[in-house]
Formats: structure tokens, sequence, C-alpha cells
């Protein structure tokens, strides 16, 4: 009980402390905007360690934070091939061919005005569908292995992509059309150089939604049937052994790969389209 | 008139593919079928068959190609095939017997809807918060935005499994999940909208001497409509997915994504295909009906 009284004292201070940081004269810089979520994030694990310890929760529910690290550090290898069978295996290729796809649609859509018409409410439609629903199907097609969560990455990204993309390849302005008409400029020369830039902060947004729906894919298609690896196979397995804390641990591993992808995208979006009024600072 | 033209000609055109992709398809099935109940095979060798893909086989068997519009268990059913299994499941059975997908689809709504109410409430809770405090803003904000690229999914089967321990079992889980996915898009858009009034309408309230109360209610909280429906549309679309895959870890044995599993278990294609059409439609039609609310309510509100 005095580990919940702690915790609790504990949370106390955690909030003060972000307060008075907050309401300080220096709140505005950039090591106290780092700091406060930090500080939250940190105290929020402490008392989840000291409430599971002080009230004795059993693994089954819910396991402590230490035990959740000693897992992840002591199965490095086992999570290390769940990470490359579902995410490098499954995800990112199904990522790639799935955006590529769909770009390559956008650009031959894009030419036709009739198609675009047709397209876009259909694709928003489609976009906003559980596609994942598609899983139990692509399984049955393409096999247990990787080849069918990357088909279903493919289907899930293909259409928030292609939205995106047509949506984007429109943004120019009639103007900015015309100046490169009287530049004589050919249809591709106009493309490279002018709607495709234009396009890009609308491609990126479609690229970094994919990067959530292509994980949310590639685990749940394992769900539906895996080789024995891959992290949803590990969830889902784990879960019926009761092992919460491998559990955790593979969604430990899914949220640093599914930040650090989204991050990783965003970050080369910064470098692309340094050019736009939410990239400059 | 012309978009509607457009948009028909695509559905049409894939629908057309579909068709299409049934016949290399379901070649292979339908000509074991065809060998079995006496007919010409080419090649007549059930192994040379195997080997070969599925449009050259059609090529080969043109007498078949109708065989793979009606199969009974095809690897790829023919639209009209699901339009007869959604027909047969929704209209023609009791919507209180197990075979019946109005029933099904009412667990997994029921589910979504419980879930998308907690969360949006728990979300616009949330982000009233933050928008009133700098603290919170500052603390749980970029977590927020964090959570939104974790497959959060992930988690569905873990929960399930927790509550059912501690003996929680039935719609709850499944509404936790829906719940957990809606609640960060709400909060998200909503934070996003309550911020929405500019310095000028906040400074105009100042001179009336309004309070934080009073601001908020017939400023921010107006203001904000537009993005909150923006987000419940999107809340409304993860929830129905949470609450079908809520279903699939624990082998439930209603509702649209034990219909899935249970379709992917049996090879019943048909079965799988008119649930994710079922779902489809439910999808479609709470966004729809979700939008239809925007437009009343953003009239009356003379913002649309």
């Amino acid at each position: 009980m005095t580990l919940v009284a702690f915790a609790l004292v504990l949370w106390g201070f955690g909030w003060w402390l972000n307060t008075r940081l907050a309401e300080g004269p220096r709140s505005g810089t950039r090591a106290i905007r780092l700091a406060i979520p930090l500080i939250f994030g940190a105290t929020i694990l402490v008392v989840w360690e000291l409430v599971v310890r002080g009230l004795e929760v059993p693994l089954v529910i819910l396991p402590a934070p230490s035990l959740i690290a000693a897992r992840v550090a002591g199965s490095l290898p086992i999570l290390w091939a769940d990470f490359v069978q579902t995410f490098v295996k499954g995800a990112l290729s199904g990522y790639l061919i799935g955006c590529g796809a769909a770009f390559l649609m956008a650009v031959a859509v894009d030419r036709s005005e009739f198609l675009r018409l047709g397209l876009l409410p259909v694709g928003n439609f489609v976009a906003a569908l559980p596609i994942v629903g598609t899983a139990p199907i692509l399984v049955m097609w393409f096999g247990f292995d990787w080849q069918s969560k990357a088909a279903v990455v493919v289907v899930m990204v293909f259409f928030p992509m292609l939205v995106n993309t047509v949506a984007g390849l429109r943004e120019t302005t009639a103007m900015q059309r015309d100046l490169m008409e009287t530049y004589a400029a050919s249809y591709w020369q106009s493309f490279f150089k002018l709607r495709l830039p234009a396009a890009m902060p609308f491609i990126f947004n479609g690229l970094k939604i994919s990067t959530t729906l292509a994980l949310i894919g590639a685990i749940v298609a394992e769900f539906f049937g895996s080789p024995t690896l891959g992290m949803g196979f590990r969830i889902s397995t784990s879960v019926g052994q009761l092992a919460l804390d491998m559990v955790w641990a593979e969604i430990v591993v899914a949220a640093l790969a599914g930040t650090l992808f989204y991050g990783l995208v965003a970050l080369i979006e910064h470098h692309v389209t340094f050019w736009h009024p939410s990239q400059r600072r | 008139m012309r978009q509607m033209l457009a948009v028909l000609t695509v559905v049409a055109t894939l629908i057309g593919l579909w068709y299409l992709a049934c016949i290399p398809m379901n070649m292979q099935g339908v000509l074991v079928e065809a060998e079995r109940a006496g007919a010409e095979v080419s090649p007549p060798d059930a192994a040379v068959r195997r080997e070969m893909g599925g449009v050259s086989l059609a090529l080969r068997n043109g007498f078949a190609v109708p065989a793979t519009w009606a199969q009974e268990r095809p690897r790829l059913p023919a639209p009209h095939q699901v339009a007869v299994e959604l027909w047969d499941t929704t209209v023609m059975k009791k919507i209180t017997s197990k075979r019946s997908l109005v029933y099904h689809g009412w667990v997994t709504l029921s589910a979504t809807l419980l879930g998308f109410g907690i969360g949006t409430v728990l979300g616009v809770l949330l982000a009233v918060g933050i928008v009133h405090s700098r603290v919170m803003d500052m603390s749980v904000m970029p977590w927020a935005i964090v959570s939104q690229t974790i497959p959060i999914i992930a988690l569905a089967p873990m929960i399930i499994v927790v509550l059912y321990s501690v003996g929680v079992q039935g719609i709850i889980p499944k509404a936790v999940i829906s719940a957990y996915l809606s609640f960060f898009p709400v909060v998200v858009g909503m934070v996003k909208g309550l911020r929405s009034p500019d310095a000028m309408q906040l400074d105009l309230l100042r001179t009336y001497s309004a309070s934080k109360g009073e601001t908020f209610w017939k400023l921010r909280l107006p203001a904000s409509m537009p993005y909150l429906f923006a987000s419940l549309k999107i809340g409304i679309a993860a929830s129905l997915v949470g609450a079908i895959v809520g279903e699939l870890p624990t082998g439930a044995v209603s509702g649209l994504g034990a219909r899935l599993l249970a379709g992917s278990y049996y090879g019943q294609t048909v079965q799988i295909w008119s649930a994710l059409f079922g779902a489809a439609i439910l999808a479609a039609c709470l966004v729809g009906l979700l939008g239809l609310i925007e437009k009343t309510v953003l009239k009356r509100m003379g913002m649309a």
C-alpha cells in the first residue's frame, strides 16, 4: 500500500513540476517543450511500476514496465526475427508496391478528366471502408508467408495514396499552368517541373497515412494465419499462453517501428517540401 | 450528372474486371470438377494442369468459362454470387437467425456505436482540458500525436484477454477497442477545432468581458463543429475496424469479424466476401449518416 501512496505522491510531484515548467518564464523554449512530455511519460511509467507492485497485479492482467523491459532485452533475437518478418518483408514491401502502384495510377488517371471525376469519389469511399477485412481472402490466395501480408498492405495503402496523389496533382493554379504553356513546356516537362513538386505535400500526406496502415495491415493479416514467426503471430500466440510480457514487448517494438517509420517519412517530407508554409520554421 | 456518369463508368469497369479476374482464378477448380463430370479437358493430365497458369488454361478450355462464375466454393466468387449471398443472408433470413448477416452486423454495430460514443465523449473532454490547460497541452498532446503513428490495433487481442481475465466479456471488450481507436482522431481534431477561433474573435469576446465558460460555449464550441465532424467520420470508420478486429482473436461466434474468421477456417469464400461487403455497407452507412448530420447541423448553424 505504501508503494501505491508513493505513486500518488510521485504523480502529484510530476504534475506540479510540469505545471511549474509550463507556466514558468521559459516555457516556450525548445528544451522545456521537449522536457514536459518526457517528464509526463516517465511519471506514467514509474507510477505504473509502483501501482503494479504495490497492488500485486497479476502478470496476466498487467505486467510492470521493468518486466516488459527485461523481456525486450531478453528476447532480442526473437523480436528481431519477428520484426524482419512482419515489418521488412510484409509491411515495407507492401508499402512500396502499394504506394508506387497508386502513384503510377494517379499519374495515368490525371490525364483524363473523366476518369478523375469517376475515380475520386470511388477512391474516397473505398478509403473509408474496413479493408483489413480482405486479410482472410488474401491469406487464402497468397499463402501464409509474407507475400499475403504484403498483399494486404498493398490493398490497404492503395486508395488513400491514390486519392491524395490525384488531389495533389490538381493543386496548380491556372496561372501557373498558363506560365508553363507560354514556355512551350511539353506535358512531361510541366509535370516534372510544376505539377509534381506542387503535389508533393499531398503525396507525403498520403505516404504518412499509409505508414500506420501498412503496419496495421501486416499485423492483422497474421491473425489469419502465418508462419511461426512475425509480430502478429507472436502477439496472438502469447496472448493464448497468457505471456503478457511478451505481448507488451511486441507492442513496444510495433510502437517504435511505427513511430520511426512515420518519423522517417516526415523527415524526407521536410527535405523535399521545404518550400511549403507548414515546413517553414 | 457528368460526375454520376463517371462514377458509374468506373464502378462498371471495376465489376467487369472482377468478372474477368474470376476466370483465371477459378479455372483450376472448375476443370477438376469438369473432368470428374466426364468432360473433355485439355491438357488431360491433372499434374500438368497444376503447373499451368489460369489464363492459358482458360484459353484452352473456353467451354468452362461460365462455370467459373457459378462454383460452390470459388477462390474468387463472382459479384452476383456475393450479391445473392448478401440478399439471402439479410432479407431472406429472420434477423434473429444465427445465419443472418443482419444479426451479425448488429452485434458488431452495437459494439462499434458503444465504443464510438465512449471514445468521442472522452476525446472531447480531453480536448477541452488540453485547450484550457497549458500543462495538459504540453504534456499530453505530443503523446496523442505520437500515438497516431502506432498500430494500436496490435493491442486488441491483449485487451480482450485482459478484460476476460478480470471477468468482463461480451460487448465491453470490443467497445473498449473501438473507443480506443476513435479516441485519438477525435482529440486531435477537436483540439484543432477549439483553437480555430482567431485572435480577433477572441478579442471581441474579451471586450464583452466574457468569462472562460462563456467564450467556450459561445465561440470555441460552435467554431469547432466542422473539425469535430471531420474527425468523427474518421473515428467511426476506425471504430468499426476496431470492433471487427476485436472479434478475431477470441474466436467470437457472432459478429462480422467472426463471420470472416469462420469463413476463412472453412474455406467459405462467398461467406467471407458477403461479410466483407456487409462491413463495407455498414461503414458507408455510418459515414454517410454522419455526413448527413453534419450537413444539417452546419446548415442550422449557418456554416455550410
